[in-house]
């Protein structure tokens, strides 16, 4: 330093001197803003050395606060810790809301479609201490639960009813080695039994070598062990096997496909369906809405008349009815006309001289009912299907239950089974159930 | 007198002499130079293009060859005269303190005693002071004053040719060894 001070002795002097001068100068003279330069130098010397100071001071203190003394970081981890496990919990809820929702959902929509007469109930409780595949469900005796009954849901079968209490039952499910209930393939309609085996897959026994059967094959109930109505889905082909005399098949049940159910339905009333050609689809169908009601037909009334006369560019009139009330509807204006009146709108202009003879209306083949002469026959309606439908096809051409439903008599097995059901649902209550 | 008898530059420092002064004289000849400065204009206002206490500052900066001795007389000139007059104190310090530095530093390469040099010298260090006073109004005082390079070099020459006669007369107060 010292020699450093004695090879720059002149200019340091120098600048020391002229230093000391600026600010003598400084402390005497003063900028536009009416302060003197010496204030100005030193806070624009001081400034920048202040923001460095300061800067470093909230840096050192933030980092002793957040990384050193970690302040109310333990307080706070719990605090989030305890919000997160609440937040878990009630999202867990709230899931099992929604599915709740949702089971309950597809079991309504089920329960209106199928014929068969159903009660909901709700699984709550697995068979305890037994290897047994067993749950139980809160409906019983009092509910008019028998044992042998079949419990479903709308994927398939899951099991059918062992023991009956008086406000719940025992459900022997499909997975139970004891279980067994008669199936046939949807395909070639081949017969077998499925049998449990204790895991998740089933069995079907007794379908012989000669019939065929692939993986991805259906199986439906065939009703012949008389606890399933005919034609539940009860699960998919997995493998299949060569064997004497019978073919060692392994199926996937579809009531077990989701885990075991929550809420399942118990058949009271056994209504048989057809077995379905194509596997049951999980999509939803779509139903478009319903036409707009037609023009009357052209030639019928004033206004089209005089549309026609005027030549203005209307749409064409539908001029063949569309529907069996149009067609007759078409035929009594017919007669109608024949007699100079016009259907719902008074005298056509002329005189009428007769009523019009709506006993010689023109005989439809399809609509004619023998005995009735020539009078057309109530068209029965049409049922209009949920919009959201699900796998179970309608039934073509349904037979009677083997089983007679309670309370019905032998001339009920000659009805059909809209009737069947339709008697079935008038006889059962909120729940269900038919009406003592 | 020559010391270097018709050379301009010197050789080596050797060759340079320091000259001598009693200590009147580097006292009395700065309070007579500050004195003329301010009175005698007052009275002959032709002599006010006159700037004595430079002319003094350059001759002791150029013959006592000490840069420190230099800007330190340069610095109390100008101190000096800035107490004289309006301006704040350390325009002309810090002015005469650049010129009494330089003045030695370059005392120490050139040959002093010539006479060409030193009116070259008083010359350039005359311009030299005014343009860098005129730099420190506008940059301290905010001032705008002219720049007046032609008012600068024909003063300069008038202020070298008197220099040039007061650094004669003023080597006959020097000390001979």
């Amino acid at each position: 330093m010292e020699s450093f001070l004695n090879r720059y002795r002149n200019i340091t002097v120098l600048l020391l001197v002229i230093f000391a001068q600026l600010v003598l100068l400084a402390v005497q003279v003063k900028n536009d803003q009416n302060v003197r330069f010496i204030r100005v130098w030193t806070v624009t010397a001081v400034s920048p050395m202040a923001r460095l100071v300061e800067g470093m001071r909230g840096s050192g203190i933030s980092f002793v606060h957040n990384y050193i003394t970690l302040h109310d970081a333990d307080a706070q981890n719990r605090r989030l810790q305890a919000e997160v496990d609440r937040l878990k919990l009630e999202n867990i809820f709230l899931t099992n809301e929604l599915n709740t929702a949702d089971r309950a959902k597809a079991l309504q929509l089920f329960q209106q479609r199928t014929p068969s007469k159903t009660l909901a109930a709700s699984v709550f409780s697995m068979g305890i201490g037994s290897s047994r595949k067993v749950v139980y469900v809160d409906r019983g005796s009092t509910s008019g639960v028998m044992r042998e009954m079949a419990v479903v849901i709308p994927d398939g079968i899951i099991g059918k009813v062992t023991a009956v209490y008086p406000t719940q039952s025992e459900v022997l499910l499909i997975t139970d080695p004891m279980f067994a209930a008669g199936v046939v393939s949807g395909k070639t309609h081949a017969h077998g039994t499925l049998k449990g085996t204790g895991t998740p897959l089933c069995r079907v026994d007794f379908v012989a070598f000669e019939d065929k059967v692939e993986p991805g094959d259906w199986f439906y109930t065939s009703g012949d062990d008389r606890i399933f109505p005919r034609g539940m889905p009860v699960g998919v082909v997995k493998s299949v096997r060569p064997g004497q005399p019978y073919r060692e098949i392994t199926l996937d049940p579809s009531g077990m496909s989701r885990g075991s159910p929550e809420d399942v339905l118990i058949v009271v009333d056994s209504v048989h369906q057809e077995i379905p050609d194509t596997p049951p689809a999980n999509q939803q169908v779509y139903l478009a809405p319903p036409p707009p009601p037609l023009a009357p037909p052209a030639g019928t009334t004033n206004d089209a008349a005089a549309t026609a006369a005027d030549g203005s560019a209307a749409p064409a009139a539908h001029t063949t009815p569309g529907t069996e009330a149009d067609k007759m509807h078409a035929q009594y204006q017919k007669a109608a006309e024949g007699a100079g009146m016009l259907l719902g709108g008074g005298p056509t202009g002329t005189t009428p001289t007769r009523p019009p003879d709506f006993t010689k209306l023109p005989v439809d083949p399809r609509t004619a009912i023998p005995g009735r002469g020539t009078a057309a026959a109530p068209v029965a309606p049409v049922p209009v299907q949920p919009a959201a439908v699900q796998p179970v096809p309608a039934p073509k051409k349904s037979t009677a239950p083997p089983v007679p439903a309670k309370g019905t008599g032998p001339a009920d097995l000659k009805t059909t089974p809209d009737a069947v059901r339709r008697a079935n649902q008038a006889a059962g209550g909120p729940g269900g159930l038919p009406q003592p | 007198m020559s010391y270097s008898g018709g050379r301009m530059l010197l050789s080596s420092q050797r060759e340079g002499q320091v000259s001598r002064f009693n200590v009147w004289v580097t006292i009395l000849v700065p309070l007579l130079a500050l004195l003329f400065q301010i009175y005698v204009p007052l009275f002959f206002r032709f002599l006010n293009f006159l700037e004595m206490p430079l002319l003094v500052v350059v001759y002791l900066g150029l013959m006592r060859r000490n840069p420190v001795s230099g800007l330190l007389v340069g610095a109390a000139v100008g101190l000096a005269q800035d107490s004289w007059s309006k301006n704040p104190l350390g325009m002309f310090g810090i002015t005469k303190t650049l010129v009494g530095y330089f003045a030695a530093s370059i005392g120490m390469k050139l040959d002093v005693d010539n006479v060409l040099m030193r009116f070259i010298l008083a010359f350039f260090f005359y311009v030299f002071h005014q343009a860098f006073y005129w730099v420190m109004e506008r940059a301290l005082l905010s001032q705008q004053s002219p720049f007046d390079l032609t008012g600068w070099l024909g003063l300069g020459v008038l202020n070298a040719l008197v220099g040039a006669a007061l650094f004669h007369f003023l080597d006959k107060l020097r000390v001979t060894a």
